[in-house]
């Protein structure tokens, strides 16, 4: 382990993930010590330590196993595998072998749903296994085989670019966009207001506005992060940027960085994508030795260094105050709102956060020219949209599309096989019906989101031409697929990972989902649905962040989308005396007496 | 002086200094956004919510806005009171909390909230979960059942080094508080008085301190002003010398209720005058007679006689009344709810301290009703119309609430017999 001397606050998490990666646990005593060393109480670094999903207090295993539980790998088959790995390891999910070989756990999706069912070992992926492929590697593994040597490599499934019009995936010649270190700051940014660029990781706030914020605030240091904590289910184009792309990314980094008068630079990744930091690392060093970073780039004075900060398994750190305060060294909950990170990010000073996505946008725009970027795509939303497309369809992969395509074209390009229901921008975004599949993927005429389909006929009039937006998740399900399974998976999901830090997200998204399971399970009133929605809106008009914002998203949207798919469930009966199951109820206490008679006797 | 600026409070025009915290601005000028993790104004933590407020169309939390030129504030639209106190009845639901047993009840500014929201019950399931009582630290004690992780204490309580005391731990719903033991020891007799008053509702207590007051002296004994029960049916019809029937019951309960029912003292007379007592212990009638206008029922559901009782009664009124802690979220029998049920039956009839020496058997028989797996309240068995919260609630809040609905007046109840604790 390196020795750290007078360590800073925000190597709190390297510190911790050495250990959970030597140790496979963080123990008593580790946080007793890690709380010396960085002069904390005890019981906070506890705190950081039980926040994050793979953080083990308990021994998780040599080869900790993470089974992906997002919709998209159960309809891949991943029950089956899961029941493979337990029969084959002889524990239930959750629990860790006797001789504390094998861990096996559940956790929200890897990004890797092009290639489901998948799982992580050690950090390492696995993908598209078959019961043979899992007793394989678990015979393997068993005979003394490393992880590093019988992982899949993931390979970049590019399906689709549009021609001469391609952005992302085109040809590009290495430093050629650093010639814009050449102008001056001010105009950089000129620039990009011009481009219309806007954030890609799905809230669509201008980036341009949000560099010159963080430009005009006054600061002896700025920070400039890169979001690639790509948590939301469904997507995994920014996994794919930087396993093919990486020069976009560090380049467009150098360039916004310069641009708001940053010195340092961070790329947030997440703890799922483990297997890309070497060679992210290996480019950064590569630009490092070119002298594109370090001091005095370009010959000017402009000290600029990136480096890597790895997540630990926390949805809610994709926030972006979220994820600052991980980059700190704390518990991963998002700021109050009182400032934006422009005014008082990172460690209290001026920070731009900008997804993987928007930073490889700056270097292709600058290099193809403003005017050329903006000739492509729609009026709001020029350029070319990354999408994660899984799910129900023949190719599932990474397609650019020029802004404007119609979901229609978008489905018929992946081969979706009979498509019923689509979860647009993953579980915090909008589900469409086939209703809006002429609907054009852009940012025009954008409407606020649960416009309700009481008439098909009316509603597909006011709907066309309406673009839909997203930040790259677009999962298909065809119409045989249960929509309600995938609104438990999705409501389950937003249990799993809310924060905990506000209670309307806290308490709110809990008690949904236990009104969502007695809909699904037991005698529904219509005065139960009723609630089920209400109780959505109170989450989404108080919660602190987009998580508790957005987590009935889906839900509503299903509701007002797909009336009929909930009020089945509404049986005739609603009378007032129906609530309980009184069988239900007395059976644990005859269990109990019968056991004790039968000890008696 | 140009850092006076001017908004709008729903609807008032007001100049306030630019900057200023609007909670603070708003209560000033006669608006109160009722908070509950703001204490300090430089330092909002905003995680109860409950102070949200409309600006400028979008909804956001007062303690953390700092106002400035133009905005325009709505504090009380209806769907913004609904939505507070729907925060309110989410965090009755999420915790364990027994206001008879709670050293801080009187004292407690969630209970306050309860009591100016008008909160009868809560809308949502009672999760009853187990959550511990952390009774290692040196000089405090943690009760994780009643804390509602506001974060006062983790962002205010540290030592003279600077270190927290007390911090989040896990995520989540499964958050909680904990105590650094060591950490502890450092603080001062009055830095840990501190941190027990600075807890909003009675999470953090000092061993040997006690808050308690005698009644009337307490925080919020004599603070709020009179409610009204919302009337939700039409009038009964009454024919020519007919009486209102009411039937009254007592469920998994100790009959305090009923006690405190008598309590209306001389007004029985009048009482008498316009009902009818069918089914209830008062009357010794076991079975209905006549259908009733009125059922009042005290008490959860413990066991299965209890639920065909209940069922019974809806079956037979035509309005039903949850009067009591009990009826309403189960009350002290549902304190059974966070432990197993085989071990609740070995306690009360093997291992207690009541049972006698070599007690050895638990009583079965198909005569004994059956016990349910948790004790329930009423609500989450029958439809129920009408809550009257306190254990026992105030005599007159109980007839007053019956009144009204017989007579079909909304009838006022003050807040002194609206209290509950």
């Amino acid at each position: 382990m390196k020795i750290y001397h007078n360590p800073q606050r925000k190597q709190l998490m390297s510190v911790i993930w050495e250990i959970q990666r030597k140790k496979r646990c963080v123990s008593h005593d580790d946080i007793t010590k890690i709380a010396k060393l960085f002069d904390l109480s005890r019981m906070e670094v506890e705190g950081v330590v039980t926040f994050y999903h793979f953080f083990h207090r308990q021994h998780a295993g040599n080869f900790t196993i993470y089974l992906n539980d997002s919709i998209v790998g159960k309809h891949a088959g991943m029950e089956e595998i899961k029941k493979v790995f337990e029969k084959e390891l002889g524990i239930k999910t959750g629990h860790v072998t006797e001789d504390k070989m094998f861990g096996l756990f559940e956790t929200s999706c890897i990004g890797l749903s092009d290639m489901e069912p998948a799982c992580l070992i050690n950090f390492k992926p696995f993908v598209n296994l078959t019961p043979e492929k899992v007793r394989y590697i678990i015979r393997a593994l068993r005979d003394g085989s490393k992880v590093s040597e019988i992982y899949d490599v993931p390979k970049s499934k590019i399906r689709y670019t549009p021609g001469e019009r391609t952005v992302f995936f085109n040809g590009y010649e290495r430093y050629s966009a650093l010639k814009y270190l050449e102008k001056q700051p001010g105009d950089l940014i000129d620039l990009i207001k011009l481009s219309k660029l806007s954030g890609r990781g799905g809230a669509y706030f201008p980036t341009g506005l949000k560099w010159e914020f963080a430009r005009k605030n006054k600061a002896d240091k700025k920070y400039l992060v890169c979001n690639a904590d790509e948590g939301e289910p469904g997507t995994f184009k920014d996994r794919v940027l930087i396993q093919e792309k990486p020069e976009l990314l560090i380049e467009g980094m150098i360039l916004a960085g310069y641009a708001i008068g940053a010195s340092e630079g961070y790329i947030y990744l997440r703890g799922e994508y483990m297997y890309l930091k070497d060679n992210l690392e290996k480019v950064i060093g590569n630009y490092r030795d070119k002298g594109y970073l370090g001091e005095n780039i370009a010959g000017k004075n402009f000290n600029f260094d990136i480096q890597v900060h790895m997540g630990a398994g926390a949805y809610v750190c994709g926030e972006e105050t979220a994820l600052i305060h991980s980059m700190e060294g704390k518990r991963g909950e998002p700021g109050t709102k009182e400032y934006f990170p422009v005014e008082k990010g990172f460690l209290g000073k001026p920070t731009v956060v900008n997804n993987v996505e928007t930073l490889c946008a700056v270097t292709k725009i600058l290099d193809m020219g403003v005017e050329n970027w903006l000739k492509l795509g729609t009026e709001k939303t020029p350029g070319t949209k990354i999408f994660s497309v899984s799910g129900d369809c023949k190719n599932p992969g990474i397609y650019e599309i020029e802004w404007g395509m119609k979901v229609n074209e978008l489905l018929e390009l992946a081969g979706a096989d009979n498509p019923g229901y689509i979860l647009h921008n993953g579980y915090a975004g909008e589900c469409l019906n086939p209703l809006d599949f002429e609907r054009p993927i852009s940012g025009e005429g954008v409407v606020p989101a649960n416009v309700s389909v009481k008439n098909p006929g009316d509603y597909k009039q006011k709907m066309s031409g309406i673009g839909v937006k997203s930040g790259g998740a677009f999962m298909i399900f065809n119409s045989g697929r249960s929509i309600l399974e995938i609104i438990k998976n999705v409501q389950q999901f937003f249990v799993n990972e809310s924060c905990g830090v506000c209670v309307p997200c806290r308490v709110g998204n809990f008690l949904l989902n236990i009104k969502l399971n007695k809909i699904l399970n037991e005698n529904t009133t219509k005065k139960d649905l009723e609630e089920l929605i209400h109780w959505s809106k109170i989450i989404k008009s108080n919660s602190r962040c987009g998580l508790g914002i957005t987590s009935s998203n889906a839900l509503m949207d299903t509701y007002n989308k797909f009336p009929g798919v909930f009020e089945k469930l509404v049986s005739g009966n609603n009378h007032q005396n129906g609530k309980l199951d009184l069988k239900k109820a007395t059976r644990e206490y005859e269990k109990i007496i019968t056991e004790i008679y039968s000890d008696y006797e | 002086m140009n850092n006076i600026v001017s908004i709008s409070i729903d609807g008032k025009e007001i100049k306030a200094l630019k900057g200023e915290n609007l909670v603070n601005v708003a209560r000033d000028n006669g608006f109160h956004i009722p908070t509950l993790c703001y204490f300090k104004k430089l330092f909002p933590l905003a995680t109860c919510r409950i102070c949200t407020v409309n600006i400028n169309g979008k909804n956001t939390t007062a303690c953390t806005t700092k106002v400035d030129d133009g905005m325009e504030v709505k504090v009380n639209t209806d769907e913004l009171l609904e939505n507070r106190k729907a925060i309110i009845e989410m965090l009755f639901a999420e915790g364990n909390h027994f206001c008879p047993s709670c050293e801080k009840s009187g004292n407690c500014e969630m209970q306050n909230l309860g009591y100016i929201m008008g909160i009868t019950h809560t809308r949502y399931p009672h999760l009853y979960r187990e959550k511990p009582v952390d009774f290692t630290p040196h000089r405090m004690l943690m009760n994780s059942n009643r804390c509602i992780l506001c974060k006062r204490c983790v962002e205010e309580i540290k030592t003279k080094d600077g270190k927290r005391v007390f911090s989040f731990v896990k995520r989540g719903n499964r958050t909680t508080v904990q105590i650094d033991y060591n950490e502890e020891r450092k603080l001062t007799d009055n830095e840990a008085i501190h941190a027990m008053q600075i807890c909003p509702v009675g999470a953090i207590l000092v061993k040997g301190v006690s808050e308690g007051k005698p009644f009337g002296e307490r925080k919020y004994d004599f603070l709020n002003k009179a409610i009204r029960p919302k009337l939700k049916r039409k009038k009964f019809e009454l024919k020519e010398g007919e009486k209102f029937v009411v039937g009254t019951t007592s469920l998994a309960g100790c009959f305090g209720c009923h006690m405190s029912l008598l309590d209306i003292d001389e007004e029985l007379l009048d009482m008498i005058e316009i009902v009818e007592f069918n089914k209830s212990p008062l009357t010794d009638i076991k079975r209905f007679s006549k259908r009733c206008h009125v059922g009042l029922i005290e008490g959860g559901c413990a066991n299965e006689e209890n639920v065909h009782v209940l069922r019974y009664f809806r079956e037979n009124c035509d309005v039903l009344i949850a009067f009591g802690e009990c009826a309403i979220m189960g009350g002290i029998p549902a304190m059974r709810n966070f432990v197993p049920l085989k071990e609740t039956l070995e306690e009360a009839y093997l291992n207690g301290v009541t049972t006698v020496l070599g007690a050895d058997v638990i009583p079965a028989s198909e005569d004994i009703p059956k016990l349910l797996d948790k004790v329930y309240p009423i609500n989450e068995v029958v439809d129920v119309d009408y809550y009257i919260p306190g254990c026992p609630p105030n005599a007159q809040h109980i007839w007053k609430v019956v009144k009204s609905i017989l007579l079909n007046e909304e009838i006022p109840i003050s807040h002194e017999e609206f209290k509950y604790d």
